[in-house]
């Protein structure tokens, strides 16, 4: 059951993702290792949404349809991003961020 | 809730028929009669603006997530017209034969994000806001790798759609701290209750940046520059301009309706970001030789103008700030405008080539000279007066040395739109670009910018209109 366990191990492991989820989007060099980055981003934000609906505020379900949608529009940007890293594919032969560096400073 | 209800969210409604509308159209066109789709869209877009014009009903919806009021209407038309400046200007360019089976392509996910803008102006809630802010920023970042042949399109399309991932994951972050904290994500609900508590100020910080990316403020700044160099000149005017205003707007209102208990606090931050922004956007303007790139800077600088607006708190700096958006709209879509035409005729889009342009295009010439003395703020035009009403506002809640540091930036950017100038009318230029004669479509276009720069700057009733539905920071 969720009720043995405190409301701050949920929130720990959550802040923990979002970090991790920065550090690997800024550290890693590969375009769908940096999306996966961004889900870990996206998902932190869901365990904190349903979190605190189901601890702090069970009456207001707003957390859960939050949860949903986030859900929802994370699968719609991976679409398109992923069309988009074809594209690159096609364009540079590699997905790698050092060689998509056509436009600089 | 009836069928009459709906009505208030028509400027939504009617838009997403016409993206439906083109959609059906399109897959009805032969292969080799792609290109007619443009005046029909264009058509149909011209009378979506008009009935904006008309009174709308305002109200509530979905028990609190939607509000229309006389400033989100005037928001959304500003918006529109801004719009269809666009549409007619990029005719040219969408007529060209490697755009061939994809023109359609272009007017359904151009109007998309607007649609998700509007639902975003007129957000009553952080759900809803979420949810237009992503609808106005996935389609657009398949826009800027509309011509998916070229790498620079690509690469400004993954730079785009990375970025605002992570930025929307950021101001995802802070809102369900502000859930976990308030209980709500309903704007009111949330204003009544939000205080100074620490998860609370860190809640507004992680939604502040995530805001700020979108607006391209300086920190968070470094997407700009690329996206807008490698996306077609049309797609860039349309990041600069109507994506950027959308997000000024609904900043402006959030700051001033949930975060306005914090308020001394997000002041010191505004003040701080306002002038790095204004700085660092003119110090780069400055070494640009790429119109593009050189516009996203003053793009830059003038979203640190903005801020200016909100900073004050008063009722002033909202006007200001959607007069300032109004007049931006013409004074950069103008300039957008000139680049455009060129680009699309001759594939020239530094600014050497620009050398001796008034000799041959005399007509182009003096309207990007127009559009940048606009941008710049030179009185006889609209310019002028956006910045001046930016500056009353923050002068009037006490920020002098801030006004300052403005207007020294103001000095500094007029130096990098009169070299512009300087090459059009004053270098020597051995072969510049031809004469050419644009179509009607992106005449109207120009005119309608050129246009605009004077009526606003003269037709005082404009600010008056807008001051009528503004409102100051809540107390």
């Amino acid at each position: 059951m969720t009720g043995s366990i405190p409301i701050q191990y949920f929130l720990i492991i959550s802040t923990l993702m979002f970090f991790i989820g920065i550090y690997g989007f800024l550290t890693r060099k590969n375009l769908i290792t940096m999306l996966m980055s961004i889900e870990l981003i996206l998902n932190s934000v869901n365990i904190n949404f349903v979190t605190f609906n189901k601890y702090l505020y069970p009456q207001n379900l707003q957390g859960h349809f939050f949860t949903l949608i986030i859900i929802a529009i994370a699968a719609a940007e991976a679409a398109v991003a992923i069309a988009i890293i074809i594209n690159i594919y096609r364009n540079f032969r590699s997905i790698d961020v050092d060689n998509v560096d056509e436009m600089k400073f | 809730m009836s069928i009459y209800d709906f009505m208030t969210m028509r400027h939504e409604l009617i838009l997403t028929c016409l993206v439906l509308l083109v959609l059906i159209i399109d897959l009805n066109l032969k292969q080799s009669q792609k290109h007619r789709i443009i005046p029909i869209a264009i058509g149909l877009f011209f009378i979506h603006t008009v009935v904006g014009f008309l009174p709308a009903q305002t109200g509530v919806l979905f028990g609190g997530m939607y509000h229309t009021d006389g400033l989100t209407i005037l928001m959304k038309n500003i918006l529109n017209v801004g719009v269809l400046i666009i549409l007619f200007q990029s005719t040219t360019w969408l007529k060209k034969e490697e755009n061939g089976e994809k023109i359609s392509e272009f007017f359904i996910l151009l109007l998309s994000t607007l649609v998700g803008m509007n639902f975003m102006i007129s957000s009553g809630d952080f759900l809803m806001l979420y949810l237009g802010l992503e609808l106005a920023t996935i389609p657009m970042a398949a826009l800027a790798a509309y011509t998916h042949h070229q790498t620079r399109s690509a690469e400004a399309g993954i730079k785009l759609i990375l970025s605002s991932a992570l930025s929307s994951g950021i101001l995802l972050f802070g809102l369900s701290l502000i859930y976990g904290s308030t209980g709500s994500i309903y704007f009111d609900t949330v204003g009544a209750l939000y205080s100074n508590a620490p998860m609370q100020v860190l809640a507004f910080i992680f939604f502040f940046t995530g805001m700020a990316f979108k607006i391209s403020l300086v920190p968070f700044h470094l997407w700009t520059a690329d996206v807008y160099e490698g996306s077609p000149v049309n797609v860039t005017s349309y990041f600069s301009v109507i994506s950027k205003g959308a997000s000024a707007f609904i900043l402006i209102m959030v700051m001033y309706t949930v975060f306005h208990s914090i308020a001394y606090l997000w002041k010191d931050i505004v003040y701080l970001i306002a002038v790095m922004t204004m700085t660092i956007g003119n110090l780069f303007a400055l070494r640009q030789k790429n119109m593009k790139r050189f516009l996203a800077f003053s793009s830059i600088a003038q979203a640190g103008f903005i801020m200016l607006g909100i900073i004050g708190g008063n009722k002033i700096g909202m006007t200001a700030t959607v007069y300032f958006v109004l007049v931006y709209i013409f004074s950069n879509l103008g300039a957008f405008g000139v680049i455009s035409a060129i680009s699309a005729k001759t594939g020239k889009e530094s600014m050497d080539d620009y050398d001796g342009l008034y000799a041959t295009n005399p007509k182009l010439s003096l309207l990007m000279m127009l559009s940048v003395f606009s941008l710049a703020g030179i009185p006889p035009v609209a310019g002028f007066f956006g910045k001046f009403f930016l500056f009353t506002s923050a002068a009037s809640g006490g920020y002098y040395w801030l006004v300052f540091i403005a207007v020294l930036n103001a000095t500094i950017s007029l130096y990098y739109y009169l070299l512009v100038v300087k090459a059009m009318f004053i270098n020597k230029n051995d072969a510049p670009i031809a004469f050419f004669n644009s179509d009607t479509m992106t005449k109207i276009g120009l005119f309608a910018c050129a246009l605009g720069i004077f009526v606003i700057g003269f037709w005082s009733q404009v600010y008056e209109f807008i001051d009528a539905v503004t409102f100051a920071i809540v107390n």
